[in-house]
């Protein structure tokens, strides 16, 4: 693997809060273009893993690499460049309930660039048009479904033209047809756009439809278990954890 | 069918039968007989259910107690003729895989509990400074321009704890001016001065009480709103949305609701002073006979600027009081809905404190500039 195709690199973090640790020596990478899944069983870290990788939370101990750059050790204005060029997807999807659609979005547009509010508005209209909200400008976050407020959350995680969006559990709470949808939206993301992709997830319809690097945490050892491709990882276990999550506890054609 | 329960011990083999049905089975003295049978000597034990009509949780639960305790002394039970169901939800409960971490129940010593309560406070106070800190390099940085603040939310904040507040503002205070008439007129009257209610009313209301009424009603509206708001946005990930934006929350959430408040906060109370004069107005004209005409000279008689001006500085504070106590509760609000509603009375609670000890050291400043 070539040096510059590293997005993310993570090097000996250790993740909790006060004297609990929840994941200890975790190195990993996540190359440009990946769809990165972070799997894992409940309570293993996952979600602290991505709170960490987007700078809510410091670690423990460790590093992490953006491009190379010292993410933790970079000030204020570096880590800033550096989350500009990343969008986030939160569970709830995080809209601001005071704000219209359009305005969620042309939020990080009006802040970091200059834009005309014409510009700025026929912006967020083809980003809420690329994830299926066309014509919901105005609507309000209360006004809209679970799924819809995923897919447009989505859009003002791609409001930036970010290289890198982060998943939280993307699929929980979603009826299957809709996480159906969103998963074939982060396929087109990842292939049209060449964004890379991190998702925190543990439901196997979605680890297996769009994945194709993963690490596997256990909350037991609070280490990596395994890491690869999820389908690979699926076919040749390392670990009896892995095989247990990745086929629901030994369930046949899983 | 009727219940009955019948145990006994013979080749130190407890048999226990059960017949009829077992719902709502709560016959604590036959529970605490057969637990009581349950000893080390015993080879095991034998549960029949020939008999057994309908059954309830409160059957299972008596089985389940008696197989905890009997696996605890290792010793085998039997079961004659149960329900498949009935055995099936035992075995269930018995096959969790994770044990508990062990909670810690013991009850802290009073030492303990003194240096846990000293580390609290100390946090406390550091985590109040700090947010203090950050709210004052917000309100700076505001003078300069260097804040990301949206006007509509500016306006929005004001419209919400300004004229929307005035309905509220205006009963209050007009309710209190009527109570300080009633009680001074009930004094003055017995030296014939009652005309004095106007002056009394009129250097209360401006003074201090104006700003303390509506203080305490802006800390119940709005104050709890600033928390609750930014409380519900911490749960909802909102305020991760904006740190991973680069988008201060200071800037954003904060500093729009202290600017706010402390703009409507010395206007309402000018209301509230008048609110409270006409109150006392109506007692004073309409109960004790006061003219109008010499009601009003009397009360304007009363106004000084230096009791006006006190109590819109009473105002002024309180408004800043309120918002960053609201907005402080707000911002360090736990993630789930019990911890918005605490942080909501926690930001109430706090505001009236802190105002009624600013008002304390307002006052003495008072004292000693001889105001």
């Amino acid at each position: 693997m070539m040096k510059n195709d590293v997005k993310i690199k993570a090097v000996g973090l250790k993740i909790g809060y006060g004297d609990f640790v929840l994941l200890k020596d975790a190195d990993f990478v996540i190359n440009k273009h990946d769809i990165f899944i972070i799997m894992g069983g409940s309570g293993c870290g996952k979600s602290s893993m991505l709170r960490v990788l987007t700078g809510l939370v410091k670690p423990l101990e460790g590093k992490i690499f953006v491009d190379d750059v010292d993410f933790l050790a970079a000030d204020t204005i570096t880590r800033n460049q550096i989350m500009q060029t990343s969008g986030i997807l939160y569970q709830s999807g995080a809209l601001f309930s005071s704000m219209t659609l359009a305005e969620n979005i042309a939020l990080p547009l009006q802040l970091y660039r200059n834009y005309s509010p014409e510009e700025i508005r026929e912006i967020a209209a083809l980003k809420l048009a690329l994830v299926g909200l066309k014509g919901f400008e105005d609507y309000y976050p209360s006004e809209i479904s679970g799924g819809m407020k995923k897919r447009a959350g989505l859009a003002r995680a791609l409001a930036l033209d970010p290289d890198v969006v982060y998943f939280d559990e993307p699929s929980a709470g979603l009826d299957p047809v809709s996480s159906k949808l969103l998963d074939d939206l982060i396929l087109d993301i990842n292939h049209n756009l060449g964004t890379t992709i991190v998702i925190v997830t543990h439901e196997l319809s979605s680890i297996f439809a769009v994945g194709n690097n993963s690490i596997f945490l256990d909350g037991e050892t609070k280490s990596i278990l395994a890491r690869g491709n999820p389908k690979e990882l699926l076919k040749n276990p390392p670990h009896e954890k892995v095989f247990q999550f990745l086929t629901r506890g030994g369930e046949k054609n899983a | 069918m009727k219940q009955i329960l019948d145990f006994n011990i013979s080749n130190s083999l407890l048999n226990i039968s059960f017949e009829g049905d077992y719902l709502l089975f709560s016959n604590d003295n036959a529970k605490g007989k057969v637990f009581a049978l349950i000893k080390n000597n015993l080879q095991g034990i034998v549960l029949s259910a020939q008999a057994l009509g309908k059954w309830d949780s409160t059957l299972l639960s008596f089985i389940f107690e008696i197989e905890k305790r009997a696996r605890e002394l290792s010793i085998p039970v039997r079961y004659n003729a149960f329900p498949d169901g009935l055995i099936n939800l035992i075995n269930l409960a018995f096959s969790v895989d994770r044990k508990p971490s062990p909670v810690d129940t013991g009850k802290a010593g009073l030492l303990e509990s003194i240096g846990s309560w000293g580390v609290s406070v100390y946090h406390g106070i550091k985590s109040g400074l700090s947010f203090m800190g950050k709210t004052f390099n917000a309100v700076f940085r505001s003078m300069f321009g260097r804040v990301v603040m949206r006007s509509l939310d500016f306006a929005a904040v004001l419209e919400e704890c300004g004229y929307k507040a005035l309905p509220i503002v205006s009963l209050i205070s007009f309710m209190v001016g009527l109570i300080l008439a009633f009680v001074g007129a009930v004094q003055l009257k017995t030296f014939g001065a009652q005309i004095y209610v106007a002056s009394l009313v009129t250097i209360g209301m401006t003074r201090i009480m104006g700003a303390i009424m509506t203080g305490i009603i802006m800390a119940g509206r709005t104050g709890a709103s600033y928390a609750a708001v930014i409380g519900t946005m911490q749960v909802n990930e909102e305020i991760d949305a904006l740190k991973t934006m680069g988008i201060n929350q200071f800037d954003f959430l904060v500093l729009p609701r202290i600017i706010a408040l402390s703009i409507a906060m010395p206007i309402l109370t000018m209301w509230a002073d008048f609110m409270g004069m006409l109150g006392g107005g109506f007692v004073g004209v309409v109960m004790l006979d006061i003219p109008l005409q010499k009601y009003w000279e009397m009360s304007v008689a009363a106004i000084t600027l230096n009791n006006f001006f006190v109590g819109i500085f009473h105002g002024l504070i309180f408004g800043i009081v309120i918002a960053v106590c609201g907005c402080y509760y707000g911002i360090s609000c736990g993630r789930n809905a019990d911890a918005v509603g605490t942080s909501t009375t926690k930001a109430v609670v706090s505001a009236i404190v802190w105002m009624i000890v600013m008002t304390g050291f307002i006052t003495l400043a008072c004292e000693v500039l001889d105001i």
